[in-house]
């Protein structure tokens, strides 16, 4: 093997939430092969939920993830809501963003310092960072707490909360509960602030690509739990619509299914479910002709919803060196300190504007019917459908997970990212790798559940 | 200075969100970081520390024939074995197929079931390997995890209650939730540990400790026969978080072909 070959290896990428792996082949100087493995074994839980009651499925598909719980309960909850012809307002919603809030900032801080930090600084995780940077670990740590504190609150524990159910709540809290928790979340507000301005000070790898983002987008907030699927390159749909837009794809090399999004340009067809080969896929034309990747999550929400941030959070960003728009996936440790401070000013403008709602939920019957739900987990979009009977028996489900919509825009920064960095050392490369990986804050326990994966048998 | 004692955390087929109660030990973490070493804890670090360990931590159930091989694996690199969570203690959520035909479920998920290799149950991992102590929960809570490891690190036994839900919600103070609202609970056979949150919630505790040591599973279904109970609905309530526990199991079985 020539001096300008070699093979990078990462068998059990750390810092991601469950098990992948990566694979990039470096021949000649040029990237010969790049796959992103996903070795999680399969749990079905799309199969097992047929034959459970559409109330058990927010408890149930919340296992999927132990890190998001909150955003498989809200889309759940909102897909039987639409099914069954129910809508949660008032009150009830702000409850919903509220939690929401608590869980963003409890995941985006876990990843901020705890994950993706390390990186840019060269640690091998926050533990050892936190020899040298006691304050900053500990301030995070803080800040994460008050985020899983707003869960526990609402949801009587961080991990699998158990008061969301379809309708609403179990109980609602006094106003004057919820008033216990603004001296935190005003300290939280400073913090993140604080912590958005220290991540722009990192040092960022010059590095976009003319990706399509694809988010919620609502028109009075930035999106949580409703709103329309658009992206910056023209798609406007509503949640309905998105299995006409948004396709799984079968790719040979890695026995996964990705998801992309089918060119609107083009007659509609069902779209070339060919397998890639060891060429880069060109962003927006993807595997077939007829469908590319597509990029979720914050720093999709930020490029599309900027506007709908309130002025102190937009000035905020702008203070640590963002612009309205920003395509450089390293920077989205900004993009994600950043709405970690929106979640804190949401979180007390919805406790300052809260009263106690007459009942905890709205009563739901089951009516036989399809209905879908997607809402903003931290990582990105997660779409629900489900069929139900009159009796309220799932028939079909079918879970489209942030980190699956997200892994061929992975593998496609790494067919770009590779050769930029071909000069570095293996170990260094390796490195570089990972954290263009963890860009993504990529969950894998979530994406695996409809994963295909590769057994090696010798 | 004594060397500090090891600890690696495993995963096999889980959620993340057990492991996860170690990072949400805010409080705790850079004290428990500091007594001992990490030495492989892929969610959280990058670095790996050669075994042996003196504690592993393992969450997930067994779900692949490779799974099968690689806990024999961490046994043996492991003086003290520990399972975390109902997916370790009873085969978790995944374990719903265990009542299935597996080959049925790959069909449903997965376009290519050729490709797939998975066992056609989810089993618990002390039916592979010697446990040296199980954790119950889903997720297991954050405080008797510290407890356990504290417990294993001082070569004492962990003081973690094999008692009922519903003692815990009489310490609270909590009015019984079927007593007062004739809302189902599992609490009476359900182990305590969580510190009774959902009855706290107004909700029926939905097992997700598992069984308590020896429940009386056959008079709490009577009782929520009485409370209008469809026997489909008992045959799911027991069929949850930790359906593949042998007394949830069995009642579940009763009530299936009752139906
Ligand atoms: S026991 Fe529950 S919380 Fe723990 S890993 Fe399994 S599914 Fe997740
Ligand atoms: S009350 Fe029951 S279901 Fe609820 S958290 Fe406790 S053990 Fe789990």
């Amino acid at each position: 093997m020539s001096r300008n070959s070699k093979t990078i290896r990462v068998d059990y990428l750390a810092r991601v939430e469950g098990e992948g792996a990566l694979y990039v082949k470096v021949r000649e100087n040029k990237v010969a092969d790049v796959k992103l493995k996903i070795f999680e074994p399969p749990r079905f839980f799309e199969a097992f939920l047929r034959g459970r009651s559409f109330t058990e499925a927010p408890d149930i598909t919340a296992r999927i993830c132990g890190i998001c719980p909150i955003a498989y309960q809200m889309s759940s909850c909102h897909a039987m809501e639409d099914v069954c012809g129910v809508k949660v307002d008032g009150q009830l919603r702000a409850l919903r963003r509220l939690i929401y809030c608590g869980e963003w900032i409890e995941s985006h801080v876990l990843h901020v310092a705890m994950l993706h930090a390390p990186d840019f600084l060269g640690y091998e995780s926050a533990i050892h960072m936190a020899k040298d940077h006691s304050d900053l670990v500990k301030k995070a740590l803080k800040l994460k707490k008050i985020g899983n504190d707003l869960v526990t609150f609402l949801g009587g524990r961080e991990i699998h909360p158990i008061n969301v159910r379809v309708g609403g709540f179990y109980k609602v809290p006094t106003k004057r509960e919820l008033q216990g928790l603004v001296e935190d979340l005003k300290w939280a507000r400073d913090a993140s602030y604080d912590l958005a301005l220290w991540t722009g000070t990192l040092e960022f790898p010059d590095f976009e690509q003319d990706y399509e983002f694809v988010a919620l987008r609502h028109p009075d907030e930035y999106p949580f739990n409703e709103g329309r699927l658009v992206s910056t390159k023209g798609l406007d749909i509503a949640i309905r619509e998105y299995e006409e837009y948004f396709v799984e794809e079968h790719v040979e090399h890695s026995n996964a299914l990705h998801s992309v999004l089918r060119r609107r340009d083009l007659p509609p067809q069902s779209p070339s479910l060919k397998g890639r080969g060891s060429t880069p896929p060109s962003l927006g034309e993807g595997l077939g002709e007829r469908s590319g990747n597509y990029f979720v999550g914050p720093l999709a929400r930020y490029n599309i919803n900027f506007d709908k941030l309130p002025r102190s959070v937009q000035k905020a960003a702008k203070d640590a060196g963002l612009g309205p728009v920003c395509k450089n996936p390293f920077q989205s440790i900004i993009v994600r300190s950043v709405e970690t401070l929106y979640a804190c000013e949401e979180a007390l403008r919805i406790i300052s504007e809260y009263e106690m709602p007459e009942r905890p939920s709205v009563e739901v019957h089951p009516r036989a019917g399809v209905g879908c739900g997607c809402t903003e987990a931290p990582r990105g979009i997660l779409y629900h459908r489900y069929r139900i009977d009159d009796q309220g028996t799932i028939l079909d489900a079918k879970i489209v997970p942030p980190t699956s919509q997200n892994q061929k825009t992975i593998e496609s920064d790494l067919w770009h990212f590779v050769p930029k960095n071909i000069n570095l050392s293996k170990d260094q490369l390796t490195w570089k790798c990972e954290q263009a990986i963890r860009n993504y804050d990529p969950c894998i326990s979530c994406a695996t559940h409809f994963l295909k994966i590769e057994i090696e048998r010798e | 200075m004594p060397k500090k004692p090891k600890v690696a955390v495993w995963k096999f087929a889980s959620c993340d969100g057990c492991q996860l109660s170690l990072l949400d030990c805010e409080d705790e973490l850079l004290a428990v970081a500091g007594a001992i070493e990490i030495a492989n804890f892929p969610e959280a670090s990058r670095a790996v520390i050669k075994g042996p360990y003196d504690i592993s931590l393992v969450e997930g159930s067994v779900t692949t024939p490779h799974d099968a091989e690689r806990i024999q694996e961490v046994r043996r690199v492991s003086k003290f074995l520990i399972t975390i969570g109902a997916c370790a203690t009873a085969g978790g959520i995944q374990a719903l197929r265990n009542f299935k035909d597996v080959k049925e479920f790959i069909s449903i998920v997965y376009a290519k079931p050729e490709y797939i290799s998975t066992l056609e149950k989810s089993t618990p991992i002390a039916e592979h390997v010697r446990v040296d102590f199980e954790l119950r929960g889903c997720p297991v809570n954050k405080y008797q995890l510290v407890e356990v490891i504290n417990a294993f690190l001082n070569g004492r036994k962990p003081n973690t209650p094999t008692y009922s839900v519903c003692v815990e919600c009489k310490r609270r103070g909590t009015p019984c939730v079927m007593v007062a609202h004739g809302t189902p609970c599992l609490g009476p056979v359900t182990q305590a540990g969580c510190g009774a949150i959902c009855p706290a919630y107004h909700r029926g505790c939905y097992g997700c400790f598992g069984p308590k040591e020896t429940p009386n599973t056959s008079s709490l279904s009577a009782w929520w026969r009485r409370l209008g109970v469809k026997e489909q609905d008992l045959v799911r309530a027991f069929r949850g978080f930790n359906a593949y526990a042998e007394p949830f199991r069995k009642e579940s079985e009763a009530y299936e072909q009752k139906q």
